[in-house]
Protein backbone atom coordinates (compact mmCIF):
# COMPACT_ATOMS: atom_id res chain seq x y z
CA UNK A 1 0.00 0.00 0.00
CA UNK A 2 1.62 3.24 -1.04
CA UNK A 3 -1.21 5.60 -0.23
CA UNK A 4 -0.30 8.57 1.94
CA UNK A 5 -3.04 9.54 4.34
CA UNK A 6 -3.50 13.29 4.43
CA UNK A 7 -5.79 14.48 7.15
CA UNK A 8 -4.72 18.12 6.79
CA UNK A 9 -7.63 19.17 4.58
CA UNK A 10 -10.10 17.37 6.81
CA UNK A 11 -8.91 18.94 10.05
CA UNK A 12 -8.67 22.34 8.38
CA UNK A 13 -12.42 22.09 7.79
CA UNK A 14 -13.19 21.61 11.50
CA UNK A 15 -15.67 24.52 11.74
CA UNK A 16 -17.79 22.88 9.02
CA UNK A 17 -17.56 19.48 10.70
CA UNK A 18 -18.52 21.02 14.02
CA UNK A 19 -21.52 22.71 12.43
CA UNK A 20 -22.57 19.45 10.79
CA UNK A 21 -22.19 17.60 14.09
CA UNK A 22 -24.34 20.18 15.81
CA UNK A 23 -27.02 19.89 13.07
CA UNK A 24 -27.04 16.11 13.52
CA UNK A 25 -27.37 16.45 17.30
CA UNK A 26 -30.09 19.06 16.94
CA UNK A 27 -32.03 17.02 14.36
CA UNK A 28 -31.79 13.90 16.50
CA UNK A 29 -32.81 15.62 19.74
CA UNK A 30 -35.78 17.42 18.13
CA UNK A 31 -36.87 14.20 16.45
CA UNK A 32 -36.58 12.39 19.77
CA UNK A 33 -38.76 14.86 21.67
CA UNK A 34 -41.39 15.17 18.93
CA UNK A 35 -41.31 11.46 18.09
CA UNK A 36 -41.77 10.59 21.75
CA UNK A 37 -44.82 12.87 21.93
CA UNK A 38 -46.28 11.25 18.80
CA UNK A 39 -45.57 7.84 20.31
CA UNK A 40 -47.17 8.61 23.68
CA UNK A 41 -50.26 9.94 21.92
CA UNK A 42 -50.46 6.90 19.62
CA UNK A 43 -49.80 4.44 22.45
CA UNK A 44 -52.55 6.06 24.50
CA UNK A 45 -54.98 6.06 21.56
CA UNK A 46 -54.08 2.46 20.84
CA UNK A 47 -54.94 1.29 24.32
CA UNK A 48 -57.93 3.56 24.94
CA UNK A 49 -59.12 4.84 21.54
CA UNK A 50 -62.07 3.65 19.44
CA UNK A 51 -61.58 0.83 16.96
CA UNK A 52 -61.09 2.89 13.74
CA UNK A 53 -58.42 5.03 15.45
CA UNK A 54 -56.62 1.91 16.63
CA UNK A 55 -56.80 0.52 13.11
CA UNK A 56 -55.25 3.66 11.60
CA UNK A 57 -52.45 3.69 14.17
CA UNK A 58 -51.70 0.03 13.49
CA UNK A 59 -51.53 0.74 9.76
CA UNK A 60 -49.14 3.66 10.43
CA UNK A 61 -46.87 1.50 12.59
CA UNK A 62 -46.76 -1.43 10.16
CA UNK A 63 -46.22 0.83 7.16
CA UNK A 64 -43.28 2.64 8.74
CA UNK A 65 -41.66 -0.41 10.28
CA UNK A 66 -41.75 -2.38 7.04
CA UNK A 67 -40.31 0.21 4.64
CA UNK A 68 -36.78 1.69 4.56
CA UNK A 69 -36.14 5.07 6.15
CA UNK A 70 -34.51 6.25 2.90
CA UNK A 71 -37.74 5.62 0.97
CA UNK A 72 -39.78 7.41 3.64
CA UNK A 73 -37.39 10.33 3.32
CA UNK A 74 -37.77 10.43 -0.47
CA UNK A 75 -41.52 10.23 -0.09
CA UNK A 76 -41.57 13.26 2.21
CA UNK A 77 -38.97 15.30 0.33
CA UNK A 78 -39.89 14.53 -3.30
CA UNK A 79 -43.40 13.12 -3.01
CA UNK A 80 -45.26 15.57 -0.80
CA UNK A 81 -44.13 18.75 -2.63
CA UNK A 82 -45.92 17.28 -5.67
CA UNK A 83 -49.10 17.86 -3.65
CA UNK A 84 -48.16 21.54 -3.32
CA UNK A 85 -46.32 21.39 0.01
CA UNK A 86 -43.13 23.49 -0.05
CA UNK A 87 -40.50 22.69 2.52
CA UNK A 88 -36.75 22.63 3.01
CA UNK A 89 -34.58 19.52 3.08
CA UNK A 90 -34.05 20.14 6.79
CA UNK A 91 -37.77 20.18 7.62
CA UNK A 92 -38.46 17.18 5.42
CA UNK A 93 -35.63 15.30 7.14
CA UNK A 94 -36.92 16.19 10.60
CA UNK A 95 -40.47 15.18 9.66
CA UNK A 96 -39.30 11.84 8.28
CA UNK A 97 -37.31 11.20 11.46
CA UNK A 98 -40.25 12.10 13.73
CA UNK A 99 -42.65 9.91 11.76
CA UNK A 100 -40.14 7.04 11.77
CA UNK A 101 -39.29 7.21 15.47
CA UNK A 102 -42.97 7.70 16.35
CA UNK A 103 -43.88 4.31 14.89
CA UNK A 104 -41.09 2.38 16.62
CA UNK A 105 -41.51 4.17 19.94
CA UNK A 106 -45.30 3.61 19.94
CA UNK A 107 -44.75 -0.13 19.94
CA UNK A 108 -42.11 0.14 22.67
CA UNK A 109 -44.29 2.34 24.90
CA UNK A 110 -47.36 0.20 24.31
CA UNK A 111 -45.39 -2.81 25.56
CA UNK A 112 -44.51 -0.76 28.64
CA UNK A 113 -48.13 0.24 29.24
CA UNK A 114 -49.25 -3.37 28.94
CA UNK A 115 -46.72 -4.35 31.58
CA UNK A 116 -48.47 -2.18 34.18
CA UNK A 117 -50.51 -4.43 36.50
CA UNK A 118 -54.26 -3.72 36.55
CA UNK A 119 -54.20 -3.44 40.32
CA UNK A 120 -51.99 -0.39 40.04
CA UNK A 121 -54.57 1.41 37.88
CA UNK A 122 -57.35 0.37 40.26
CA UNK A 123 -55.27 1.75 43.12
CA UNK A 124 -55.12 5.04 41.23
CA UNK A 125 -58.92 4.99 40.81
CA UNK A 126 -59.34 4.21 44.50
CA UNK A 127 -57.25 7.27 45.34
CA UNK A 128 -59.75 9.31 43.29
CA UNK A 129 -57.15 10.43 40.74
CA UNK A 130 -58.53 11.92 37.54
CA UNK A 131 -58.26 9.96 34.29
CA UNK A 132 -55.40 12.03 32.91
CA UNK A 133 -53.62 11.90 36.25
CA UNK A 134 -53.85 8.13 36.26
CA UNK A 135 -52.48 8.00 32.75
CA UNK A 136 -49.64 10.35 33.54
CA UNK A 137 -48.48 9.18 36.95
CA UNK A 138 -49.76 5.63 37.34
CA UNK A 139 -49.41 4.32 33.80
CA UNK A 140 -47.04 6.44 31.73
CA UNK A 141 -44.18 7.10 34.13
CA UNK A 142 -43.67 3.49 35.25
CA UNK A 143 -44.24 2.33 31.66
CA UNK A 144 -41.54 4.66 30.34
CA UNK A 145 -39.25 3.51 33.10
CA UNK A 146 -39.85 -0.14 32.21
CA UNK A 147 -39.00 0.36 28.54
CA UNK A 148 -36.30 3.01 29.04
CA UNK A 149 -33.41 0.86 27.75
CA UNK A 150 -35.33 -0.04 24.58
CA UNK A 151 -36.24 3.61 23.99
CA UNK A 152 -32.66 4.74 24.55
CA UNK A 153 -31.27 2.25 22.03
CA UNK A 154 -34.00 3.14 19.55
CA UNK A 155 -32.97 6.76 19.88
CA UNK A 156 -29.31 5.95 19.22
CA UNK A 157 -30.38 3.94 16.16
CA UNK A 158 -32.32 7.01 14.97
CA UNK A 159 -29.30 9.26 15.50
CA UNK A 160 -27.16 6.86 13.44
CA UNK A 161 -29.72 6.44 10.68
CA UNK A 162 -29.98 10.24 10.46
CA UNK A 163 -26.80 9.96 8.33
CA UNK A 164 -29.20 8.89 5.58
CA UNK A 165 -30.74 12.39 5.40
CA UNK A 166 -27.55 13.43 3.61
CA UNK A 167 -29.20 11.83 0.56
CA UNK A 168 -31.35 14.98 0.36
CA UNK A 169 -28.50 17.28 1.53
CA UNK A 170 -30.06 18.27 4.83
CA UNK A 171 -26.83 19.94 6.12
CA UNK A 172 -26.16 17.20 8.66
CA UNK A 173 -22.72 15.77 9.44
CA UNK A 174 -22.75 13.30 6.55
CA UNK A 175 -23.85 16.03 4.09
CA UNK A 176 -20.90 18.12 5.25
CA UNK A 177 -18.64 15.12 4.67
CA UNK A 178 -20.02 14.62 1.17
CA UNK A 179 -19.44 18.29 0.32
CA UNK A 180 -15.89 18.21 1.68
CA UNK A 181 -15.28 15.08 -0.31
CA UNK A 182 -16.23 16.72 -3.57
CA UNK A 183 -13.94 19.68 -2.81
CA UNK A 184 -10.84 17.93 -1.48
CA UNK A 185 -11.12 14.39 -2.90
CA UNK A 186 -9.86 13.08 0.44
CA UNK A 187 -12.89 10.81 0.74
CA UNK A 188 -11.32 8.02 2.80
CA UNK A 189 -9.82 10.40 5.37
CA UNK A 190 -13.05 12.39 5.63
CA UNK A 191 -15.22 9.35 6.16
CA UNK A 192 -12.80 7.93 8.75
CA UNK A 193 -13.02 11.15 10.76
CA UNK A 194 -16.79 11.48 10.38
CA UNK A 195 -17.39 7.82 11.31
CA UNK A 196 -15.29 8.42 14.42
CA UNK A 197 -17.46 11.44 15.27
CA UNK A 198 -20.61 9.29 15.00
CA UNK A 199 -19.02 6.67 17.23
CA UNK A 200 -18.23 9.35 19.84
CA UNK A 201 -21.79 10.69 19.54
CA UNK A 202 -23.34 7.28 20.14
CA UNK A 203 -21.04 6.63 23.11
CA UNK A 204 -21.83 10.09 24.50
CA UNK A 205 -25.58 9.62 24.12
CA UNK A 206 -25.58 6.19 25.75
CA UNK A 207 -23.59 7.60 28.70
CA UNK A 208 -26.01 10.52 28.91
CA UNK A 209 -29.00 8.20 28.91
CA UNK A 210 -27.46 6.11 31.69
CA UNK A 211 -26.89 9.20 33.81
CA UNK A 212 -30.43 10.48 33.12
CA UNK A 213 -31.85 7.13 34.20
CA UNK A 214 -29.95 7.13 37.47
CA UNK A 215 -30.86 10.74 38.10
CA UNK A 216 -34.61 10.69 37.37
CA UNK A 217 -35.95 7.19 37.01
CA UNK A 218 -33.94 5.10 39.41
CA UNK A 219 -36.14 4.59 42.44
CA UNK A 220 -36.31 1.48 44.62
CA UNK A 221 -38.82 -1.10 43.50
CA UNK A 222 -40.98 -3.23 45.77
CA UNK A 223 -40.66 -6.88 44.91
CA UNK B 1 -42.44 15.52 -23.12
CA UNK B 2 -42.58 13.72 -19.77
CA UNK B 3 -43.57 10.09 -19.66
CA UNK B 4 -46.28 9.20 -17.21
CA UNK B 5 -45.76 6.54 -14.59
CA UNK B 6 -47.22 3.37 -16.05
CA UNK B 7 -47.07 -0.38 -15.85
CA UNK B 8 -43.66 -0.71 -17.59
CA UNK B 9 -42.16 1.64 -15.00
CA UNK B 10 -43.69 -0.34 -12.17
CA UNK B 11 -42.37 -3.57 -13.68
CA UNK B 12 -38.92 -1.97 -13.98
CA UNK B 13 -38.93 -1.25 -10.25
CA UNK B 14 -40.38 -4.66 -9.46
CA UNK B 15 -37.66 -6.36 -11.44
CA UNK B 16 -35.03 -4.58 -9.39
CA UNK B 17 -36.50 -6.36 -6.35
CA UNK B 18 -34.44 -9.38 -7.34
CA UNK B 19 -31.26 -7.39 -6.61
CA UNK B 20 -32.65 -6.29 -3.27
CA UNK B 21 -33.43 -9.91 -2.46
CA UNK B 22 -30.02 -11.13 -3.69
CA UNK B 23 -28.21 -8.51 -1.62
CA UNK B 24 -30.34 -9.38 1.42
CA UNK B 25 -29.54 -13.08 1.06
CA UNK B 26 -25.81 -12.35 0.80
CA UNK B 27 -25.99 -10.07 3.84
CA UNK B 28 -27.91 -12.67 5.83
CA UNK B 29 -25.75 -15.61 4.75
CA UNK B 30 -22.49 -13.83 5.49
CA UNK B 31 -23.93 -12.18 8.58
CA UNK B 32 -25.05 -15.55 9.95
CA UNK B 33 -21.53 -16.98 9.69
CA UNK B 34 -19.94 -13.83 11.12
CA UNK B 35 -22.63 -13.49 13.77
CA UNK B 36 -22.21 -17.09 14.96
CA UNK B 37 -18.44 -16.63 15.25
CA UNK B 38 -18.92 -13.36 17.16
CA UNK B 39 -21.53 -14.88 19.48
CA UNK B 40 -19.26 -17.86 20.19
CA UNK B 41 -16.31 -15.54 20.78
CA UNK B 42 -18.38 -13.42 23.17
CA UNK B 43 -19.48 -16.46 25.18
CA UNK B 44 -16.13 -18.29 24.98
CA UNK B 45 -14.89 -17.11 28.36
CA UNK B 46 -11.53 -16.29 26.80
CA UNK B 47 -10.99 -12.64 27.70
CA UNK B 48 -9.00 -11.54 24.63
CA UNK B 49 -11.38 -13.22 22.20
CA UNK B 50 -14.46 -11.87 23.95
CA UNK B 51 -13.01 -8.34 24.05
CA UNK B 52 -12.13 -8.41 20.35
CA UNK B 53 -15.66 -9.52 19.43
CA UNK B 54 -17.11 -6.87 21.70
CA UNK B 55 -15.01 -4.18 20.08
CA UNK B 56 -16.12 -5.28 16.61
CA UNK B 57 -19.79 -5.22 17.65
CA UNK B 58 -19.44 -1.85 19.37
CA UNK B 59 -17.75 -0.39 16.31
CA UNK B 60 -20.42 -1.57 13.88
CA UNK B 61 -23.39 -0.87 16.14
CA UNK B 62 -22.07 2.54 17.12
CA UNK B 63 -21.57 3.96 13.62
CA UNK B 64 -24.06 4.54 10.78
CA UNK B 65 -24.42 1.77 8.20
CA UNK B 66 -24.20 4.46 5.50
CA UNK B 67 -20.76 5.53 6.70
CA UNK B 68 -19.58 1.91 6.85
CA UNK B 69 -20.70 1.61 3.25
CA UNK B 70 -18.85 4.81 2.27
CA UNK B 71 -15.66 3.72 4.06
CA UNK B 72 -15.59 0.46 2.12
CA UNK B 73 -16.66 2.00 -1.18
CA UNK B 74 -14.22 4.91 -1.04
CA UNK B 75 -11.56 3.19 1.07
CA UNK B 76 -11.00 0.04 -0.97
CA UNK B 77 -9.63 1.84 -4.08
CA UNK B 78 -7.29 3.79 -1.82
CA UNK B 79 -5.94 0.55 -0.38
CA UNK B 80 -5.46 -0.77 -3.91
CA UNK B 81 -8.56 -2.93 -4.32
CA UNK B 82 -10.84 -2.72 -7.29
CA UNK B 83 -14.40 -2.37 -6.06
CA UNK B 84 -17.88 -1.87 -7.48
CA UNK B 85 -21.11 -0.95 -5.69
CA UNK B 86 -22.18 -4.64 -5.62
CA UNK B 87 -19.12 -5.79 -3.70
CA UNK B 88 -18.99 -2.72 -1.45
CA UNK B 89 -22.65 -3.07 -0.46
CA UNK B 90 -22.22 -6.81 0.07
CA UNK B 91 -19.19 -6.41 2.35
CA UNK B 92 -20.70 -3.54 4.36
CA UNK B 93 -24.00 -5.35 4.90
CA UNK B 94 -22.28 -8.63 5.84
CA UNK B 95 -20.08 -6.91 8.44
CA UNK B 96 -23.00 -4.90 9.79
CA UNK B 97 -25.37 -7.85 10.11
CA UNK B 98 -22.58 -9.94 11.64
CA UNK B 99 -22.37 -7.41 14.46
CA UNK B 100 -26.13 -7.24 15.05
CA UNK B 101 -26.76 -10.99 14.71
CA UNK B 102 -23.72 -11.65 16.91
CA UNK B 103 -25.22 -9.52 19.66
CA UNK B 104 -28.70 -11.07 19.31
CA UNK B 105 -27.33 -14.61 19.36
CA UNK B 106 -24.99 -13.93 22.27
CA UNK B 107 -28.09 -13.14 24.32
CA UNK B 108 -29.75 -16.37 23.17
CA UNK B 109 -26.70 -18.47 24.08
CA UNK B 110 -26.48 -16.80 27.47
CA UNK B 111 -30.17 -17.51 28.06
CA UNK B 112 -29.43 -21.25 28.19
CA UNK B 113 -29.29 -22.17 31.89
CA UNK B 114 -25.80 -22.70 33.32
CA UNK B 115 -26.87 -26.15 34.47
CA UNK B 116 -26.99 -27.28 30.85
CA UNK B 117 -23.38 -26.26 30.31
CA UNK B 118 -22.33 -27.89 33.56
CA UNK B 119 -24.20 -31.09 32.74
CA UNK B 120 -22.49 -31.23 29.34
CA UNK B 121 -19.15 -30.68 31.03
CA UNK B 122 -19.89 -33.37 33.61
CA UNK B 123 -20.52 -35.75 30.71
CA UNK B 124 -17.04 -34.73 29.54
CA UNK B 125 -18.30 -33.45 26.20
CA UNK B 126 -15.74 -31.42 24.30
CA UNK B 127 -16.43 -27.72 23.64
CA UNK B 128 -17.45 -28.58 20.08
CA UNK B 129 -19.87 -31.36 21.11
CA UNK B 130 -21.27 -29.33 23.97
CA UNK B 131 -22.06 -26.44 21.63
CA UNK B 132 -23.36 -28.58 18.79
CA UNK B 133 -25.49 -31.02 20.78
CA UNK B 134 -26.49 -29.14 23.92
CA UNK B 135 -26.29 -25.35 23.82
CA UNK B 136 -26.81 -24.26 20.22
CA UNK B 137 -29.92 -26.38 19.47
CA UNK B 138 -31.67 -24.82 22.48
CA UNK B 139 -30.37 -21.35 21.70
CA UNK B 140 -31.59 -21.77 18.12
CA UNK B 141 -35.20 -22.03 19.30
CA UNK B 142 -34.93 -18.80 21.25
CA UNK B 143 -33.06 -17.08 18.43
CA UNK B 144 -35.50 -17.84 15.65
CA UNK B 145 -38.10 -15.06 16.19
CA UNK B 146 -35.62 -12.18 16.63
CA UNK B 147 -33.56 -13.48 13.70
CA UNK B 148 -36.57 -13.45 11.37
CA UNK B 149 -37.33 -9.96 12.69
CA UNK B 150 -33.78 -8.89 11.91
CA UNK B 151 -34.20 -10.07 8.30
CA UNK B 152 -36.61 -7.15 7.89
CA UNK B 153 -33.85 -4.78 9.06
CA UNK B 154 -31.47 -6.32 6.52
CA UNK B 155 -33.90 -5.88 3.62
CA UNK B 156 -34.48 -2.25 4.61
CA UNK B 157 -30.73 -1.73 5.03
CA UNK B 158 -30.04 -2.79 1.44
CA UNK B 159 -31.82 0.41 0.31
CA UNK B 160 -28.70 2.35 1.32
CA UNK B 161 -26.81 0.69 -1.52
CA UNK B 162 -28.86 2.99 -3.77
CA UNK B 163 -26.80 5.94 -2.49
CA UNK B 164 -23.58 4.50 -3.96
CA UNK B 165 -25.39 3.72 -7.22
CA UNK B 166 -26.31 0.06 -6.87
CA UNK B 167 -29.54 -0.44 -8.80
CA UNK B 168 -31.98 -2.15 -6.45
CA UNK B 169 -35.57 -1.14 -5.65
CA UNK B 170 -34.84 2.34 -4.28
CA UNK B 171 -32.32 3.28 -6.99
CA UNK B 172 -34.60 2.08 -9.76
CA UNK B 173 -37.34 4.17 -8.15
CA UNK B 174 -35.08 7.22 -8.38
CA UNK B 175 -34.34 6.43 -12.02
CA UNK B 176 -38.04 6.13 -12.86
CA UNK B 177 -38.77 9.30 -10.91
CA UNK B 178 -36.17 11.20 -12.94
CA UNK B 179 -37.88 10.06 -16.13
CA UNK B 180 -41.53 10.52 -15.15
CA UNK B 181 -41.32 13.12 -12.38
CA UNK B 182 -44.23 11.64 -10.47
CA UNK B 183 -42.50 11.19 -7.12
CA UNK B 184 -45.68 10.55 -5.16
CA UNK B 185 -46.64 7.60 -7.33
CA UNK B 186 -43.11 6.31 -7.76
CA UNK B 187 -42.09 6.32 -4.10
CA UNK B 188 -45.46 4.93 -3.03
CA UNK B 189 -44.84 2.04 -5.42
CA UNK B 190 -41.30 1.62 -4.08
CA UNK B 191 -42.56 1.64 -0.49
CA UNK B 192 -45.30 -0.80 -1.46
CA UNK B 193 -42.81 -3.31 -2.85
CA UNK B 194 -40.67 -3.13 0.28
CA UNK B 195 -43.80 -3.53 2.37
CA UNK B 196 -44.77 -6.69 0.49
CA UNK B 197 -41.28 -8.09 1.09
CA UNK B 198 -41.03 -7.14 4.76
CA UNK B 199 -44.52 -7.41 6.19
CA UNK B 200 -44.88 -11.21 5.88
CA UNK B 201 -41.55 -11.59 7.67
CA UNK B 202 -42.67 -9.21 10.44
CA UNK B 203 -45.90 -11.14 10.87
CA UNK B 204 -43.99 -14.42 10.94
CA UNK B 205 -41.58 -13.08 13.56
CA UNK B 206 -44.44 -11.85 15.74
CA UNK B 207 -46.26 -15.17 15.36
CA UNK B 208 -43.12 -17.13 16.33
CA UNK B 209 -42.54 -14.86 19.30
CA UNK B 210 -46.09 -15.42 20.58
CA UNK B 211 -45.74 -19.17 20.20
CA UNK B 212 -42.43 -19.16 22.00
CA UNK B 213 -43.85 -17.04 24.82
CA UNK B 214 -46.84 -19.39 25.12
CA UNK B 215 -44.51 -22.40 25.24
CA UNK B 216 -42.52 -20.80 28.05
CA UNK B 217 -45.64 -19.86 30.00
CA UNK B 218 -46.74 -23.48 30.24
Amino acid sequence: MNYKFQFGDVFAAWPLLLKGTWTTIQLSLSAMVLGLLVAILCAWAKTAGPRPVRWIINAYIELIRNTPFLVQLFFFFFGLPALGLRWSAHTAALTAMVVNLGAYATEIIRAGIESIPKGQIEAGLALNLKRHEIFRFVILKPALRAVYPALASQFILLMLSSAVVSAISADDLTSVAANLQSQTFRSFEIYIVVTAIYLLLSLAFSTLFRIAYQRWLNYPERR
Amino acid sequence: MMRTFGLPDFLFILEAAKWTIALSLIAFGGGAVGGLLLALARTSGIAALSMAARLFIQLFQGTPLLLQLFLIFFGAPVLGFDINPWVAAGIALVLNSSAFLGEIWRGCIEAIPRGQWEAAEALSLSYFDRMRDVVLPQAFKIALPPTVGYLVQIIKGTSLAAIIGFVEITRSGQIVNNATFQPLMVFSAVAGIYFLLCWPLSLLAAHMERRRAAAFAR
